[in-house]
């Protein structure tokens, strides 16, 4: 937990420092129409750099109570984070309803262990419903992949 | 003023077609509300760009609706599976989740809707009378007022949120940088884009909020293994009915959690300790308070009445000063942005059918709503029985289609993944994502405001302090923001000890 606050504090602050170094680059003084654009910034990156010392400050002082996930909590987080970045690489290069077809197929077959009946009636059908409400009842277009233009979408 | 311009909202909100929206938008928020990792404010932004052609008033009834279902929503998860769906929920759960666990749940249900529905009619009726007073006395206000209400809102994270001050304070500062990312349209110049293109646009909001709130409570919720157990419901009219009897002999703690959550909800973030605060006024007030925590009906009561109110007083500074009490009705004023509607208090002279036919569906929105849980509840229990493996790439999937369909942008998609760990790490570390989110929704008119107002001082802050009602308040302002300051004074003064820094870690 302490080395979690830590680094997190050590992160916020570099991003409020870079922060800093951008503001003080688009000036943080008085313009000739008013305060110029790196006045807002420049001050919120300063506080947020104070605060952050305090916080690292606070956890420093604190003792090593509890970690910040135990190991029986980060299998489950990694099995679900993992395939997300996962769906969303794919959605990049796929479109969206592939990729939600290939992850769906993939949870449900390693994570749940279904037999593969459900698991492709599921992932196909799915997007399925997807494509019909977005892309057709309310004509929201989603990001679409060679499928698609083979199917001439 | 009054009557006649409710009951212009009235037939506005009564329309078939509004009044199937309004069906509509609960069924979907219930079902929302009891899915883990969705909740109103993501399920609201998920929903947005369904609305983009809707005519704005129909498009607010189906928001708003969705909103009292996703409260509705949060109280079955909470009471059936311990699952405090949104914070303001957790207090619910001290009792409601051990009268379900003593056959009581139908009770316990039929008390937290029963408690809703009053809470949030206590709210709406109260903004009934004070919104278009509100707005009247808001048509005065110069960019020193508006920013000094900036101030107010966010103080009152950092003094009456509870945790860690520092954190909330970090939070805030985070949105408000992340908000000035982008083209600066003032002067034209690019900020903190550090000449990546992409960088341009900035971050929305929306996805911020689909991001921070659906995937970050996935992680949190696979976290505790990935299944859930729940008690099965015992509900019938005749269970509802002769709860409705108990009820009236509770009205006490009515009156006291509908008042304490009006009062602490139209501040930001005031819903939560809206519900513990009545909680545990419920609790001292009891003739029996050892029964509290062991299923009491009135532990239920309490913060569900509570949190209501708050719910429904949470979108009066949305509608008549423009600035939101949640980050919901964040996403919702984003809304009202898109559809092309100014939000402040212009809406009541401008567009009165769109603000009294809101008003009104808050009343049509909460009884039909009220009735259709009581209705479903074991059907919109059962969803929490889907398997966990068919249900998180079903949301994550939905959270990935709300955010590409904000701006039609890939890039929003990984911005929703980015800030979904964010989200997981901040809400393990107790830094709080409601002020991230409205700081990030009002960072742009935060500026502006402290911008206009120097260039009326030629550059003195003292400006704020001058005007009469920003004086007002910005006052109050800093007194929130000393509070904890002030706090930790006296009690270091009555200890001789400093108290180390509690760590509540979830």
């Amino acid at each position: 937990m302490r080395t979690a606050d830590l680094t997190t504090a050590l992160i916020l602050i570099a991003g409020g420092a870079l922060v800093i170094w951008d503001s003080l680059r688009l000036g943080i003084g008085w313009g000739t129409d008013g305060p110029q654009s790196g006045f807002f910034p420049f001050w919120l990156a300063v506080l947020l750099v104070v605060a952050c010392a305090v916080i690292g400050v606070q956890a420093r002082r604190r003792a090593r109570a509890r970690p910040f996930v135990t190991r029986e909590q980060l299998m489950p987080v990694l099995t679900t984070l993992v395939p997300t970045a996962g769906f969303v690489v794919l959605t990049q290069f796929l479109g969206l309803y592939v990729a939600t077809t290939l992850f769906m197929a993939f949870y449900m077959r390693w994570i749940g262990r279904y037999s593969w009946v459900p698991v492709v009636l599921v992932s196909v059908l799915f997007p399925l419903v997807i494509f019909v409400t977005f892309e057709k009842w309310f004509l929201v277009p989603m990001p679409k992949g060679p499928l698609e233009a083979w199917l001439g979408y | 003023m009054g009557w006649e311009n409710l009951l212009l909202g009235f037939q506005v909100a009564a329309q078939p077609f509004n009044l199937g929206l309004a069906v509509l938008g609960i069924t979907l928020g219930t079902i929302i509300g009891v899915l883990p990792g969705l909740g109103g404010a993501n399920g609201v932004a998920i929903l947005l760009p369904l609305t983009f052609s809707m005519n704005p008033t129909s498009a607010i009834i189906l928001l708003t609706s969705l909103y009292w279902g996703a409260l509705f929503g949060g109280a079955i998860t909470s009471i059936l599976f311990n699952i405090p769906g949104e914070p303001w929920s957790v207090a619910t759960t001290f009792d409601g989740y051990p009268m379900a666990r003593h056959g009581k749940g139908g009770e316990a249900l039929t008390a937290a809707f029963t408690s809703s529905f009053v809470g949030a009619l206590f709210s709406v009726i109260l903004i009934t009378l004070f919104a278009p007073l509100l707005a009247e006395i808001a048509l005065k206000f110069g960019p020193p007022e508006f920013f000094a209400i900036q101030l107010l809102t966010f103080s009152s994270f950092i003094g009456l949120g509870g945790g860690n001050p520092i954190k909330s304070l970090v939070s805030i500062l985070i949105g408000f940088i992340l908000a000035a990312a982008g083209l600066d349209i003032v002067t034209g110049q690019l900020r903190l884009t550090f000449g990546i293109t992409e960088l341009m646009k900035g971050f929305d909001f929306i996805v911020a909020v689909i991001g921070l709130f659906g995937i970050g409570e996935i992680l949190l919720s696979v976290e505790e293994g990935l299944s859930f157990r729940g008690v099965s419901p015992q509900i019938n009219p005749k269970v509802v009915w002769q709860t409705w009897k108990t009820l009236p002999r509770y009205y006490r703690t009515f009156i006291r959690g509908a008042f304490i959550g009006f009062w602490m909800g139209f501040k930001p973030g005031g819903a939560t300790p809206a519900s513990f605060m009545s909680y545990a006024f419920a609790k001292r007030f009891s003739r029996h308070p050892e029964r509290f925590g062991k299923g009491e009906i009135e532990g239920v009561i309490a913060p569900e009445t509570a949190a209501h109110a708050a719910g429904g007083a949470s979108l009066l500074p949305m509608i008549t000063l423009g600035i939101p009490g949640s980050p919901t009705a964040a996403v919702m004023l984003g809304g009202l942005i898109i559809w092309g509607l100014q939000p402040g208090p212009m809406l009541f002279r401008e567009k009165p059918e769109f603000v009294w036919g809101l008003i009104a569906s808050m009343y049509t929105g909460n009884l039909i709503g009220v009735a259709m849980v009581l209705a479903f509840v074991p059907l919109f229990a059962a969803i929490l029985r889907i398997p966990f493996a068919i249900l998180t790439p079903v949301i994550v999937a939905v959270c990935a289609v709300g955010s590409y369909a904000v701006h039609d942008s890939m890039i929003d998609i990984w911005y929703m993944l980015l800030f979904g760990v964010i989200g997981y790490v901040f809400k393990k570390l107790d830094y709080p994502l409601a002020p991230l989110v409205l700081a990030l929704v009002l960072g742009d008119l935060a500026e502006n405001a402290l911008r206009q107002s120097l260039i009326m001082s030629q550059g003195s802050l003292l400006i704020l302090f001058e005007r009469p009602i920003s004086g007002v308040i910005s006052t109050i302002a800093l007194v929130f923001f000393a509070l904890p300051l002030l706090q930790g004074y006296l009690r270091r003064a009555r200890r001789s000890e400093v108290p180390v820094v509690s760590s509540h870690d979830g």
